[in-house]
């Protein structure tokens, strides 16, 4: 009896492993998407402000040849034949990329970032080596995608795909050539129709402004990039949406708009950025001139602060003296009771941390390895957006705006940290040990809540039904890092303000860019 | 490639289990148990974290056994259970208290006892439920938008040999556990639940059993990390005390 009883357990045990390991497979938020069908088809975007084109004909596109000449007729002819036989590959291609060109490219950015975001690890004499933009894949690998790093990355990239958008819709209203399915009714199209003219196409210019933006920020990963470029281009051409010319068309417009770009981002002193040892005594020195306790490195050996000039990049929504004027009032003394208490409420936070604050330091940590708290930012508004079908002009415009707040709140929040070179609670008090990294760089202003009430701000202006929901999240993102032990109060209540006073020259330029909301 | 971590010094575990084994009849044996885990860091700044882990259930049953003049032949086959008693956390590493994952172990073990010496070998699979972490996404080799990390399984080995009288047994271990699949960790990246953890252990366990009180026994033991990828190389030590109820020898009585 006994022994049956034993061979019924182990049988058991056999039969759920069984079961159970059939179901491992993971599926991510945004794998299994529909087809973006815009609600309005933004055909008039091509009037919209731009950001760096003086005008959206500064690229010209050469009228399309005739959908009656040979010329149209056998590009038709070439969809026509890779429909005949398609493979699980591309028909799995179609539907990916059907959900969207900004939304693909801005998780493809985002993936890179987390790749990325790596902090080298010292050389044997303690020193830390710098990435080298000309060697990418050398140790270490470059970019060390940090969370300034992203921000920037992401503007640009961003900033760049819109742009090319708006340059395409003005050509697509101007030549109003149809897309091949409404040429040829006899094609089978793999994709939601709609009447958007489909020269040059929207998906090829985020597709080249992406490439060619990427070439500066993300060196070592052209194999990558190119790889998905070019799958893209091949579903659009197989789903039935666009003939070759379309995309070589929008692919060369969205490559020469981010030119433009590139030339910016060479000269917009992010280059200068890492600054050097004389540069980090200065701070340290001005910090102790105003009889101040200067931040130290906690690390071991003592990494120089991240970024230490980002606060001198040139920002895109308004000017560097701006900057100057967005710098908030300065911490509470070191030595001051104020200092004190804020010092002690962090300790009472991680003595005994409670299981629920973790959670929340860990969901907004956004650390070593992740897309960073911009691009945590970019996921929500990415989670959003696909919901409301935007048009791809209108999902550029949105996300490059976002994008070029969180640059803007970067520079800002850099410019205050070096500024005033405030310690880290752990700093000040030894026994704050912390549930999630301490950032190598001073605490005051708090980057994930200048980050947070800059992105709050601004979606909240574009989704205003959702306004409540992301002033809380800016909330918890801000709150998260006392949790985890590695900000004041202070810190975290004037980065949130901070960050909305950036997120607002955001609001203010969609509210007169020509998009409406 | 091994690396040293002076923003962690050396990461201590310790850890206290309470173990329960039941013996059903001759041939089958029931054990449960479950520890109380504690994590610390001897430099930088990282928070330990300390919480009830895993309960873990493991039936032992012998199908067969050989004795020819005085050399014994057993072998064994046994089924475990093991899964998190809280929600501690799980992607922390090498701060967290365990790895998360609701775990199915099958064994096979061959036993071989000649006089006092003794010789043991088993294989384990170890089946590893996915787990979910507290943050939306995470990047392995790519971008994953989710909260749940898929495990992979490992093989578990042991050989030991050594003594084994009717109150002390000494024995050597070697061990090792592979991972079937994970990843590596980038340089100066964190460790994450789903890494390829392999390890090989080399250590001595002792076992003695009072002559006077036959249901009191000690044990004790060491082991040290010989080789491995993506594991702290460590060195641990147990020590531990058995009660044994003699449910049976009242029954016969």
């Amino acid at each position: 009896m006994k022994k049956k009883i034993g061979y019924a357990i182990v049988s058991g045990l056999v039969l759920v492993s069984v079961i159970v390991a059939c179901s491992k497979s993971i599926t991510g938020r945004t794998d299994e998407l529909a087809a973006l069908v815009p609600a309005k088809s933004d055909i008039d975007a091509g009037t919209w402000k731009t950001v760096l084109l003086t005008s959206p004909t500064e690229f010209p596109v050469a009228a399309p040849g005739a959908t009656t000449t040979p010329d149209y007729i056998a590009q038709v002819n070439e969809i026509k034949t890779w429909q005949q036989d398609l493979t699980s590959e591309e028909q799995r291609i179609v539907k990916f990329w059907s959900a969207g060109a900004v939304l693909r490219w801005n998780e493809i950015m985002r993936e890179l970032v987390a790749k990325h975001n790596l902090p080298p690890y010292q050389n044997p004499d303690g020193t830390y080596p710098a990435p080298n933009a000309n060697n990418p894949l050398a140790y270490p690998q470059f970019p060390f995608a940090n969370p300034p790093y992203a921000a920037r990355a992401y503007a640009y990239i961003s900033a760049a795909q819109y742009d090319a958008l708006v340059a395409a819709y003005h050509y697509k209203k101007l030549y109003n050539r149809p897309a091949p399915y409404k040429v040829d009714s006899t094609l089978k199209v793999l994709i939601p129709k709609n009447d958007l003219p489909s020269y040059p196409s929207e998906d090829a210019a985020v597709i080249g402004a992406a490439v060619e933006t990427m070439k500066l920020l993300f060196p070592g990963d052209q194999d990558y990039i190119q790889a998905k470029a070019e799958e893209h281009k091949r579903a659009r051409i197989i789903s039935g949406a666009n003939v070759r010319s379309d995309i070589e068309a929008g692919e060369a417009l969205g490559k020469a708009v981010a030119q433009k770009f590139v030339a910016r981002a060479r000269t917009d002193r992010a280059g200068t950025a890492g600054g050097n040892s004389a540069m980090w005594k200065g701070l340290e020195d001005s910090c102790i001139a105003r009889g101040e306790e200067p931040w130290y490195s906690l690390e071991i050996p003592k990494r120089p602060p991240m970024l230490m000039a980002f606060g001198k990049v040139r920002p895109f929504l308004f000017d560097s003296l701006t900057v100057i004027s967005l710098r908030p009032s300065a911490p509470p003394k070191v030595q001051s009771d104020l200092m004190k208490k804020e010092t002690e409420e962090i300790y009472q936070y991680i003595k005994n941390p409670k299981r629920e604050h973790i959670a929340i330091v860990h969901y907004w940590a956004d650390g070593v390895g992740t897309y960073t708290p911009p691009g945590h930012w970019d996921a929500i508004a990415a989670e959003d957006f696909i919901k409301l079908n935007f048009s791809e002009v209108r999902w550029a415009r949105n996300m490059a705006l976002l994008n070029m707040a969180l640059m803007d709140a970067a520079i800002v929040c850099w410019d205050a940290k070096m500024y005033y070179f405030n310690p880290r609670p752990t700093q000040l008090d030894p026994n704050i040990k912390t549930l999630t990294g301490i950032p190598n760089f001073p605490a005051y202003i708090s980057g994930h809540s200048t980050f947070s009430g800059a992105a709050a701000a601004f979606l909240g202006h574009i989704v205003p039904a959702r306004k409540a929901d992301y002033d809380a999240m800016a909330k918890e993102a801000s709150l998260s890092r006392m949790y985890g032990g590695i900000h004041y109060r202070s810190d975290c209540e004037i980065g949130l303000t901070v960050g909305q006073n950036v997120g607002t020259y955001a609001v203010e330029r969609a509210k007169i860019d020509g998009a409406g909301n | 490639m091994k690396r040293t971590n002076e923003n962690l010094g050396t990461v201590s575990m310790q850890s206290v289990m309470y173990m329960a084994n039941y013996g059903i009849t001759d041939k089958l044996n029931v054990m449960v148990g479950a520890p109380y885990v504690w994590t610390k860091a001897s430099a930088g700044t990282l928070h330990g974290l300390n919480g009830v882990q895993d309960i873990s259930l493991f039936v032992k049953w012998k199908p067969l056994s050989y004795n020819f003049n005085s050399h014994k032949l057993s072998l064994f086959v046994l089924g475990g259970f093991s899964a998190p008693l809280t929600d501690y956390v799980v992607d922390f590493l090498p701060m967290s208290i365990g790895l998360g994952s609701t775990n199915l172990t099958g064994r096979a073990m061959v036993d071989y006892q000649y006089k006092w010496f003794t010789a043991t070998g088993s294989a384990a699979y170890v089946y590893r439920s996915n787990v979910e972490i507290d943050r939306e996404s995470y990047f392995d080799t790519e971008m994953h938008l989710t909260n749940e990390v898929k495990m992979p399984d490992a093989m578990q080995y042991q050989l030991r040999t050594g003594y084994r009288g009717k109150y002390l047994i000494a024995e050597a271990l070697l061990s090792n556990w592979t991972t079937l699949g994970g990843f590596d960790i980038t340089r100066n990246n964190m460790p994450f639940p789903s890494n390829r953890m392999n390890s090989t252990q080399v250590g001595a366990s002792v076992k003695y059993t009072l002559p006077s009180h036959t249901n009191l026994s000690f044990l004790g033991g060491m082991n040290y990390t010989v080789a491995g990828r993506n594991v702290g190389q460590a060195t641990a030590y147990n020590v531990g005390a058995f009660y044994a109820f003699y449910f049976n020898k009242k029954k016969s009585k």
